[in-house]
C-alpha cells in the first residue's frame, strides 16, 4: 500500500497518538492487512513508537499482521450459538477449508476467524462470510454455502 | 500538597496526598514485597504482590499498594490469612512459569509457596514489564515491547531497534527477575540482526 | 434540514411532521436490524417497494408507505412486518408474501392468517402485535419504538416526541437540577455493574476540573447479548437524546460513542444520526439556541472484549492497548486523558429522555426497592421465543422464561439459565421464583450484568459451560496482572483436563483456590468475575464435577472424550440413513446388515444419533461405561419379512 494512500487515511483523523486504532482500522479494511512498511508510516507520521503499533495490532483482533483470504469466513462462537452446536459446526467448517481459526489458505480464498457474538443469537448458529449473515447453520448446509465463493 | 493521616498495620502514618501506599508504607519502614516495582519507573500494579488490605469507607478489599492512593482515615493491613494466602497463590502461579528464579526464592521460602503446585509452563517470563518499561521510560528507545493479550501475551524486542541500540546499552538486563530478557534478546540477535564480526564474540 | 434555533421552533416544526403524517394512512414497517437482514428482510423490503409500484401505488398519495425499522426484539421470528395503524403483525415474512400483503391487507383490508402468531397447543391466532404473548408480557417503554421508527431519519423521532426531553433539560432545569432527577429516579447503570447512575454524574459534575467528557460505552462484548445493538441500530437518537443531556448536567461538550467494530450497521447508524442532529442544530455549537455546546465523535472499538471495561475503553480511546487502569482514582475524577468523565451503557444514556419526559417517580414506580426501571434482556439459548425482552425489575426469572419466552424449546428439560455473561452465573430451576433484581441475582451466584440470559437444557454440560467462558476470558484477558491471566490459565487448563476424563480428586478443591485468588487479587472486573462461572456451576452442579472427575462421565454427553455413540443391534433396521449421512464414513453395515459403529473413526459428531428414525430409537449415547463389543458379523443379518403383492 503506497504512503500516498497511507497519508490519505491519516490526514483524515486528529494528527496525534489518540488516532491509531482509528487510522489502523481504516488501513486493515482497505487493505485487508498491515505490512510492515506501512506502520513504519503510521510511526512517523501519528508520533508513536514502533513497539507500541506492535502491541496494538497483536492486542486487537480486528488487524492482521498476514494478508486476508478473498473471504472473510467468521463463525459466531457466542454463548447462544455455543448451546447451538457452534463448536460442531466450526469442526466441520474447518474440515472442510483446512484451517484452523487465524489461518489463511495457501490461495488467498478463505480466511477462517471466530467471532464473539454478532449479535444475532435468535439465528444461532450463524456465520457471516464477507458481510453476508448465514442464519441456523447445520454442519451439513456448510459445503453447499462455502461453494458460492470463489 | 496537604498532609493524609492513614493507619498501617496499627500504625498512624503521615503521608503527603498523591503517595501511594506503598510509598507511603516505606516512609514509615514498613515492608511491602514488590516484584514489578522500580523506583525509576512509573508504579505498574501488573504482579500483585504487594497486595494489602485495604479498608475504605466500611468497604474490604485487596489492593495493590504500588499504585493505590492514600486517602484520609485509610486502613491497611499489610499481612493477613488473606494477604498471605493470596500472596502464596501469586507465588506459585509465577513459579510455574520461573521455578528457579532467584527473585522468587525468598518470597516462596516467607509465604510457604510450592513450586510444583503447577505444572511447569513453557515460558520463564513473569511479564513483570521492568524491562519494557525502562526502556521507554528510562532509554526512550522503545527497544522491546508486549505483545498480543491474555495468556498469549509476550515480551519482543524489534529487531530493527534492538540491532542499533541494545549492543551498547543492557540497561534492562540486570532488572530481569528470571533471566528470560537475556535469553530473548541472544535468540532475536542470532535470528534477526546477526552480530557484524568486528564486534567482541563473547559476552560483555 | 433547517436549522432549529429554539425551542418553540422545534414544537412548530414537529407540529408540521405532524401535520403532514396522516395517521390513518397504512404504513409497512419492516424489521431491517441486524437478525432480520440475515434472514432476507432488504429483500421482503424490496419485494413490497416493488409490488406496490407494480399495482401502480407509489405514486398515488395516501395509499401506503413502507418503512424500514429498527429491531422489535421478536427475533426468533423474524423476518417481521408490522402494519400501522391496525397494528397488524405478520411474522417470518418471504418476499413471495408481498403480493398478498400489498392486495389483501393493504388493499382489501383482509388479514392473511398463515403470517399470524399462532398460539401453541390451541387453534388461534393473534392479530395485534401487543396482544402476542411474547410482546403483551413485557413493558417496553425503551425499545418499543423501535419498530415505528427509521433509524436513518430523525423527523421519524420528532414524530413520536424525541427531543423533547432535550428541551425541557435545557430551558427548565439547571444542569445541578438534571443531576438531582437522574439521581431521584434511582437509576442504576444497565452495563454490568449497576451504580447509581445520578451518583456518578455528580462526581463528574462536581468536579472542578476542565474539560469533561462524557462517553456511551457501546463495546457491547458478551457473547449472547445484543440489546445495545437493537438500541444503536433501531433508536440511535435516544441515545444521542440521553448522552446530550447527560454533558448538559455534567458540563462535558465533547461526547465519545466507543462502539464495537463487530456492530457496523450500528456504526453506520449512530454515524447517520450524529450528522442529522448537527444539521438540526441538535448538537454543535449553541444547540437549539441555549447557549450549550457539545460534540461527539464516533470511535471504533478493534475487537476486545476488555475494551468494555471502563478504564480499558478509556485507554483504547487513547490509541493504547486496552489495559485496565487500577481505580482510584475513578474515571470522575480522572479519566479521559487525566480529566473527569463519566461512562455510561448505551440502555443506561437511553433511559434518560424517559427520566426527563415522565419525571423521576415514575422510573421509581416500576421495579423492586433496590432495581428502578425496566431492563432489556437477550433471551437467547434453548427457549422458544428468541430475542430480546424489556421487563419490569422484579418480573421472576420463571416469568420471563415461559410467559414470556414460550418455555424451553424442543420439549427438553430446563436445567439452567445463565445471566451476566461471561462475569456470570449459572442459576437453575430452584431459583427460577427469584425476583430478577441487582440484588437478588447477587445473592444466587449471578450477575445481572448488561442482560444476556441464556436459556439451557438437559442437554447443556455446566463443566464445558465454566470450561467455555474461561476459554473465551483467556483470549479476552489483557494478561497484564498475574491473577487473572495466570489464574484463568490455569483454572481452564483444570476444567479442559476434567472434560477430557483426565480430572482428579483435589481438582474443585484448586478450582475454588485459584477462583478465590483471581477474583480478590485482579487489576480489573474482567479478572474479579471471571470465576464466577466456575464458582456458580460448581455451587450448583457440583454432582456433575464429580461424575467426570470420578466416573468419567458426562452427564449431558456432551463432553466429546467421554461419550460414545453405539447402534443397538437389537434396534437396528438397517434403513442406511445414517450410514450414509456419518462424515467421517465410520459405519458399515448394509440393507440388511446391521450397522455397527467403528469406535476408532468415530469423530463423535452427533449425526447419526440426530438422524435415527425415531420409531427405531437404534443409536444410544454412552458416557462412563464401556462400549459393547460389536456382533459378529454373521449375526448382523437382518431378516425382514419382504412385502408380498
Amino acid at each position: 500500500m503506497d504512503n500516498d494512500k497511507i497519508d490519505k487515511i491519516i490526514d483524515k483523523y486528529p494528527s496525534d497518538p489518540s488516532s491509531l486504532i482509528q487510522v489502523l482500522l481504516e488501513i486493515q479494511s482497505e487493505n485487508r492487512w498491515l505490512p510492515k512498511e506501512a506502520l513504519k508510516r503510521v510511526s512517523e507520521k501519528l508520533n508513536v513508537p514502533l513497539n507500541r503499533i506492535q502491541h496494538i495490532i497483536t492486542f486487537y483482533k480486528a488487524f492482521s499482521v498476514v494478508p486476508k483470504g478473498r473471504h472473510e469466513i467468521h463463525v459466531c462462537t457466542g454463548t447462544a450459538c455455543h448451546v447451538r452446536g457452534a463448536p460442531r459446526l466450526l469442526d466441520t467448517i474447518q474440515d472442510l477449508t483446512g484451517l484452523k481459526p487465524g489461518e489463511t489458505d495457501e490461495d488467498l480464498r478463505f480466511s477462517l476467524e471466530t467471532v464473539n457474538c454478532v449479535g444475532c443469537c435468535a439465528l444461532g448458529p450463524v456465520i457471516v462470510v464477507d458481510g453476508e449473515y448465514h442464519g441456523k447453520m447445520a454442519p451439513a448446509k456448510s459445503e453447499d454455502v462455502l461453494k458460492n465463493y470463489e | 500538597m496537604s498532609e493524609i493521616l492513614l493507619q498501617i498495620d496499627g500504625r498512624e502514618v503521615k503521608a503527603d496526598e498523591g503517595m501511594t501506599v506503598l510509598e507511603a508504607a516505606r516512609s514509615a519502614g514498613i515492608h511491602i514485597p514488590t516484584l514489578c516495582h522500580h523506583d525509576k519507573l512509573a508504579p505498574y500494579g501488573a504482579c500483585r504482590i504487594c497486595v494489602v488490605e485495604v479498608n475504605a469507607r466500611g468497604r474490604k478489599t485487596l489492593a495493590a499498594a504500588c499504585v493505590y492512593p492514600v486517602e484520609p482515615n485509610l486502613a491497611v493491613r499489610t499481612r493477613s490469612e488473606k494477604v498471605d494466602k493470596t500472596r502464596k497463590m501469586i507465588l506459585e502461579l509465577l513459579l510455574a512459569h520461573a521455578p528457579d528464579a532467584p527473585a522468587l526464592q525468598e518470597l516462596a521460602l516467607e509465604y510457604g509457596a510450592d513450586k510444583h503446585r503447577f505444572e511447569k509452563e513453557s515460558s520463564f517470563c513473569v511479564l513483570c514489564g521492568l524491562c519494557v518499561r525502562y526502556c521507554t521510560e528510562v532509554k526512550k528507545k522503545n527497544a522491546i515491547g508486549f505483545f498480543d493479550r491474555g495468556a498469549r501475551r509476550e515480551i519482543h524486542f524489534i529487531p530493527e531497534i534492538a540491532a542499533k541500540e541494545c549492543w551498547n546499552c543492557k540497561e534492562c538486563f540486570p532488572l530481569c527477575p528470571t533471566s528470560y530478557l537475556q535469553a530473548a534478546y541472544h535468540l532475536t540477535e542470532a535470528l534477526a540482526f546477526p552480530r557484524p564480526s568486528s564486534k567482541p564474540a563473547s559476552g560483555e | 434540514m433547517p436549522r432549529i434555533n429554539s425551542a418553540s421552533e422545534l414544537e412548530a416544526f414537529r407540529k408540521d411532521i405532524l401535520s403532514k403524517r396522516d395517521p390513518k394512512k397504512p404504513c409497512i414497517s419492516v424489521c431491517t436490524g441486524t437478525g432480520c437482514l440475515a434472514l432476507g428482510a432488504a429483500k421482503v423490503v424490496a419485494a413490497l417497494k416493488e409490488e406496490i409500484n407494480k399495482q401502480g401505488l407509489e405514486n398515488k398519495v395516501g395509499v401506503v408507505d413502507v418503512k424500514e425499522t429498527g429491531c422489535p426484539g421478536f427475533c426468533e421470528r423474524g423476518p417481521i412486518i408490522v402494519i400501522h395503524p391496525e397494528e397488524i403483525c405478520y411474522l417470518q415474512v418471504q418476499p413471495g408474501d408481498a403480493e398478498e400483503i400489498v392486495s389483501q391487507t393493504i388493499l382489501a383490508k383482509k388479514v392473511i392468517d398463515r403470517l399470524l402468531y399462532a398460539v401453541p397447543g390451541v387453534d388461534e391466532k393473534i392479530t395485534r402485535e401487543s396482544e402476542i404473548p411474547f410482546y403483551k408480557n413485557q413493558m417496553r417503554n425503551l425499545i418499543g419504538n423501535n419498530i415505528k421508527i427509521d433509524p436513518k431519519k430523525l423527523d421519524d423521532y420528532l414524530a413520536v416526541g424525541g427531543y423533547s426531553a432535550l428541551v425541557k433539560a435545557l430551558f427548565q432545569n439547571t444542569p445541578e437540577q438534571v443531576v438531582e432527577l437522574v439521581k431521584h429516579s434511582n437509576l442504576r447503570g444497565r452495563g454490568g455493574a449497576g451504580f447509581p447512575a445520578g451518583r456518578k454524574w455528580e462526581f463528574a459534575r462536581n468536579n472542578p476540573d476542565e474539560p469533561k467528557y462524557v462517553i456511551v460505552n457501546a463495546d457491547e462484548g458478551d457473547p449472547g447479548a445484543f440489546m445495545d445493538r437493537a438500541l444503536l441500530e433501531g433508536n440511535p437518537f435516544s441515545v444521542l437524546e440521553g448522552l446530550t443531556i447527560g454533558a448538559y448536567a455534567i458540563g462535558s461538550h465533547e461526547g465519545y460513542f466507543y462502539v464495537r467494530q463487530e456492530y457496523p450497521l450500528a456504526v453506520e447508524n449512530i454515524t447517520l444520526a450524529i450528522k442529522q442532529a448537527e444539521e438540526y442544530g441538535f448538537l454543535g455549537k449553541n444547540i437549539l439556541g441555549s447557549g450549550f455546546d457539545f460534540h461527539v465523535k464516533v470511535h471504533r472499538g478493534a475487537g476486545a472484549f476488555v475494551c468494555g471495561e471502563e478504564t480499558s475503553l478509556l485507554a483504547s480511546l487513547e490509541g493504547k492497548a486496552g489495559e485496565p487502569r487500577s481505580r482510584p482514582p475513578y474515571p470522575a475524577v480522572k479519566g479521559l486523558r487525566g480529566k473527569p468523565t463519566n461512562i455510561n451503557n448505551v440502555e443506561t444514556w437511553a433511559n434518560i429522555p424517559l427520566i426527563i419526559n415522565k419525571g423521576a417517580d415514575y422510573l421509581a414506580s416500576i421495579g423492586t426497592g433496590g432495581s428502578k426501571g425496566t431492563k432489556i434482556f437477550s433471551l437467547v439459548g434453548k427457549v422458544n421465543n428468541t430475542g430480546l425482552v424489556e421487563v419490569p425489575m422484579g418480573i421472576t426469572l420463571r416469568d420471563i422464561i415461559y410467559k414470556v419466552g414460550g418455555g424451553v424449546s424442543g420439549g427438553k428439560k430446563f436445567k439452567a439459565v445463565q445471566t451476566g455473561g461471561p462475569s456470570g452465573g449459572c442459576i437453575p430451576e430452584e431459583h427460577l421464583d427469584i425476583k430478577v433484581d441487582f440484588d437478588e441475582l447477587a445473592k444466587v451466584g449471578a450477575i445481572m450484568g448488561s442482560g444476556g440470559m441464556i436459556v439451557m437444557d438437559e442437554d447443556t454440560c455446566m463443566v464445558d459451560v465454566a470450561r467455555y467462558f474461561l476459554n473465551f476470558l483467556s483470549g479476552e484477558s489483557c494478561g497484564k496482572c498475574t491473577p487473572c491471566r495466570e489464574g484463568i490459565r490455569q483454572m481452564l487448563k483444570i476444567l479442559t483436563n476434567i472434560s477430557e476424563g483426565k480430572g482428579k480428586e483435589g481438582d474443585i478443591e484448586l478450582l475454588e483456590d485459584l477462583a478465590e485468588a483471581t477474583r480478590d487479587a485482579s487489576l480489573c472486573a474482567l479478572g474479579g468475575s471471571a470465576p464466577n462461572p466456575v464458582r456458580s456451576t460448581i455451587r450448583y452442579f457440583r454432582d456433575e464435577y464429580e461424575a467426570h472427575i470420578r466416573d468419567k462421565r458426562c452427564p449431558a454427553f456432551v463432553c466429546k472424550n467421554l461419550i460414545s455413540y453405539h447402534i443397538d443391534p437389537a434396534k437396528c433396521q438397517a434403513c442406511m440413513i445414517c450410514l450414509r449421512k456419518c462424515p467421517a464414513e465410520a459405519i458399515t453395515g448394509g440393507k440388511k446388515q446391521i450397522h455397527v459403529i467403528d469406535q476408532e473413526k468415530c469423530t463423535k459428531c452427533g449425526t447419526c444419533f440426530e438422524v435415527c428414525p425415531p420409531r427405531f430409537h437404534a443409536v444410544k449415547r454412552l458416557s462412563g461405561e464401556p462400549v459393547p463389543p460389536p456382533i459378529p458379523e454373521e449375526a448382523r443379518i437382518l431378516a425382514r419379512e419382504s412385502k408380498q403383492t
